[in-house]
């Protein structure tokens, strides 16, 4: 997954017939992306995590003007699949992926660290008969940890050739590209190694013995952070610290940053208003594009900031020790440890998270892991919190030390997560009940430094593909909105019959926005969302957002934006109902606004995730179910919020 | 040698055993796997910590380590004592 948000994995490359094809194969976090990385020049997302790649990956490479194609695959402890993701190696490794040629040659990626474990997958992947070559990473860790291996010993003992690189630096790739030249000349092993597990473990030895291959030192860092982190006090308070701390920094450290880029586009609506000749020109660039879009765009630091720390926390090998506290909590849910990764990956975005379902073995557990990942608060709610939040809570009000705009954001995570588990639960409850039980099992990686590359990719590619919907779906959206805000166009005759002071521009511009066709449409769903509080420009953004979140926050600036061109903040603080029962009274009160927060805690907003559903499930049965589900819990639970607001007072 | 053989599971933090037969219970799969992640017979494994709610357990085996929950650490027997 190269692109973070939204992307799904394949990546580009003609397969033309001629071209050789050269796979990746070998334990899971063994550095087969890095390498990938390192030969096609891609970005493939890289991890200290067993499971971060989750589908094919393709790319390509050239050595001496032959071109190459290489693909990156998940990993796997041995060639009997337990789970989706492996169960792709192994069909790619014997060609029978459908549309998919069986490889000409294989590249196996092997972790010189656990090596002595590793070397039994080495072993049932050369008994495959393809072309094979072995690579060997981490061997900058192992001589850290004063460990020790002959390199060119153990290309003798497994009979092909061997090549030693550090991954995630690319050294010793150029040797592996020489390598691959020669690819049609690889020596096979004189004797397949054996298949029996007793037998195929003294081969092991035997080789290890041959390479003279010591194994590395403990890692005494790991342990002694590992005394910390999974301590059941201390580790439950950093845990709770760091989110604490997030969200108080997506408050306050990126405010700055964030009032940089707002002050930017006031500066271009400024501009557009005092340049731009024909008012329709002005109104379209000034109040879409700059008040609706660029609205949305003010997030990007934040957005990035949360990719940052996702980034921090999957490089640094956090996210193993994660599925290995919560494991006993998810099983209380009828789940295991790697259903909690993927629902933590959602916290970037659901597509990413119901794709890293892949990786849990039991089919059962996967299905209720994907339905419970929309309600994982993903980045793209970050925008409408934020916005909204804003409206609740004053940015100076304080509970203790901390803000309380953190606070209830943090809130907000919190019922989406516990939203997530219990939905997780009823779905595995009244899930098909045969399934086989299959193991858990999880390795927890020594702490390593991230990969700062990989981490700035990840952070670059969030904001890439951020930027890339506001481009395409939120500006369409926006567009749209815009003409159906200012038609029909009102005479000023027809202005003067009903009353409107046609000198003063606000005036005007409210009494046409409140007789738009948008208007109409949000009055035509009124009866729907009118006990929730909304009304019909609420209504509006609501149906916006269908598609994707984010366009809720464009809708609302775009309406507030056209109602009082010259303070669109203000406008939208002081908005009244303009008619039914609540006429004149403010729309963002705490009760509509903690109506709509909820709303958007449990609303499937999203058409990506329904797609991924799609794919993933393989039937329309499951997204229809999603939607539907998660659709009426919105409106119930919002219902309950403003209830439960107004009878506190609020 | 000749010690008394018991399950994985019933070992203690700081404990090490030589593994030695590994049962599949109904599912071949699990024993497959076990094999694969390195529970070979004659591997030594030594139990490193509980999860904070004792579930599932972390343990050494083959120069890494690899958490199991309990009910794959009771297809384990290991024979307690190995160097
Ligand atoms: N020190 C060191 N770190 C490495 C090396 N190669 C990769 N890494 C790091 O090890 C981690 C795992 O690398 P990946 O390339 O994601 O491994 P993978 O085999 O693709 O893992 P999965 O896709 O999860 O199976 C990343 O954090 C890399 O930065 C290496 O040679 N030395
Ligand atoms: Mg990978």
């Amino acid at each position: 997954m190269s692109a973070g948000c939204h992307d799904t994995g394949v990546g580009a490359g003609a397969d033309l017939v001629q071209v050789p094809r050269v796979a990746l194969v070998g334990s899971p976090n063994a550095g087969k992306t890095s390498v990938f990385n390192g030969l096609t020049g891609l970005r493939a997302r890289t991890g200290n995590y067993p499971g971060v790649t989750v589908s094919r990956f393709v790319g390509s490479c050239r050595v001496g003007g032959q071109r190459y194609v290489v693909e990156d695959l998940p990993g796997l402890y041995g060639l009997e699949p337990v789970s989706p993701d492996e169960r792709i190696t192994v069909d790619v490794l014997d060609g029978r992926l459908e549309g998919v040629p069986r490889p000409d040659a294989v590249l196996i990626v092997v972790d010189a660290t656990t090596l002595r474990r590793s070397l039994g997958c080495v072993a049932q992947v050369l008994g495959r008969g393809l072309p094979a070559c072995v690579v060997v990473t981490f061997t900058d860790e192992l001589a850290r940890r004063q460990g020790r291996l002959d390199v060119e010993a153990l290309g003798q003992a497994l009979g092909v050739p061997v090549v030693a690189v550090v991954g995630h630096r690319g050294y010793g790739v150029s040797e592996l590209r020489e390598l691959m030249g020669g690819w049609r000349a690889w020596t096979a092993p004189a004797l397949a190694p054996p298949t029996d597990p007793a037998e195929r473990d003294a081969w092991v030895e035997s080789v290890l013995a041959f390479a003279d291959y010591r194994a590395p030192e403990r890692h005494r860092v790991t342990r002694r952070v590992d005394d910390v982190l999974l301590h059941p006090v201390w580790g439950t308070l950093v845990f709770f610290a760091v989110m604490v701390l997030f969200f108080q920094t997506v408050f306050t450290l990126a405010a700055p940053l964030q009032d940089g880029v707002e002050s930017l586009f006031a500066r271009l609506a400024e501009l557009v208003a005092e340049r731009v000749g024909p008012a329709w020109l002005a109104g379209l660039l000034g109040d879409a594009l700059i008040g609706g879009v660029g609205g949305v765009l003010v997030f990007v630091p934040q957005i990035v900031l949360l990719f940052l720390l996702l980034a921090l926390l999957e490089g640094v090998g956090y996210m193993a020790r994660a599925a290995f506290v919560m494991d006993r909590v998810m099983a209380r849910f009828g789940l295991e440890g790697r259903a909690f990764v993927a629902l933590l990956s959602s916290f970037a975005c659901a597509v990413p998270g119901i794709m890293a379902t892949r990786t849990l073995p039991s089919a059962r557990d996967r299905l209720a892991t994907m339905m419970a990942a929309p309600l994982m608060t993903c980045s793209a709610r970050l925008p409408v919190y934020v916005l909204l939040i804003g409206l609740l809570v004053e940015p100076s009000r304080k509970v203790g030390p901390f803000g309380a705009q953190g606070l209830v954001m943090f809130g907000l995570y919190l019922l989406g997560a516990v939203s997530a588990l219990l939905a997780a639960w009823v779905f595995k409850r009244i899930g098909d009940r045969r399934g086989q039980p299959v193991p858990f099992y999880m390795e927890l990686p020594p702490y390593r430094l991230p990969a700062p590359r990989a981490v700035l990719v990840a952070m670059w590619s969030s904001a890439r593909a951020f930027l890339r919907k506001c481009s395409t779906v939120i500006v369409g959206t926006a567009v749209v909105l815009w003409l159906l805000l200012n038609l029909p166009l009102q005479s000023t005759a027809h202005l003067r019959a009903a009353g409107v002071d046609t000198g003063d521009p606000v005036a005007v511009s409210a009494y046409s926005v409140d007789h738009s066709y948008a208007a109409g449409l949000g009055r035509a769903v009124a009866p729907v969302f009118e006990p929730l509080g909304f009304d019909w420009r609420v209504n509006i953004g609501v149906l916006s957002a269908q598609g994707a979140r984010e366009t809720f926050v464009a809708t609302l600036g775009q309406v507030a934006a056209a109602e009082d061109p010259e303070d669109p903040a203000r406008a939208l603080r002081e908005m009244t109902y303009s008619d039914g029962p609540r006429a004149g009274e403010p729309v963002f009160t705490a009760p509509t606004v903690a109506a709509l927060l909820v709303y958007f805690v449990y609303a499937l907003q999203c058409m990506a995730t329904v797609a991924v559903l799609r794919r993933e499930t393989g039937t329309w049965r499951w997204p229809v179910i999603a939607f539907s589900y998660l659709t009426a819990l919105a409106w119930v639970m919002a219902w309950l919020a403003r209830t439960v607001t107004v009878l506190a007072g609020g | 040698m000749g010690g008394v053989q018991r399950a994985l599971a019933e070992l203690e933090p700081g404990a090490r055993g030589s593994v030695s037969e590994v049962v599949g219970g109904e599912v071949p799969a699990v024993a497959r796997r076990l094999a694969d992640l390195g529970f070979v017979p004659g591997a030594v494994v030594e139990v490193v910590r509980r999860a904070p709610l004792r579930d599932p357990v972390v343990y050494r085996v083959k120069d890494y380590e690899v958490c199991l929950r309990r009910a794959q650490a009771a297809c384990v027997y290991v024979v307690e004592g190995q160097p």
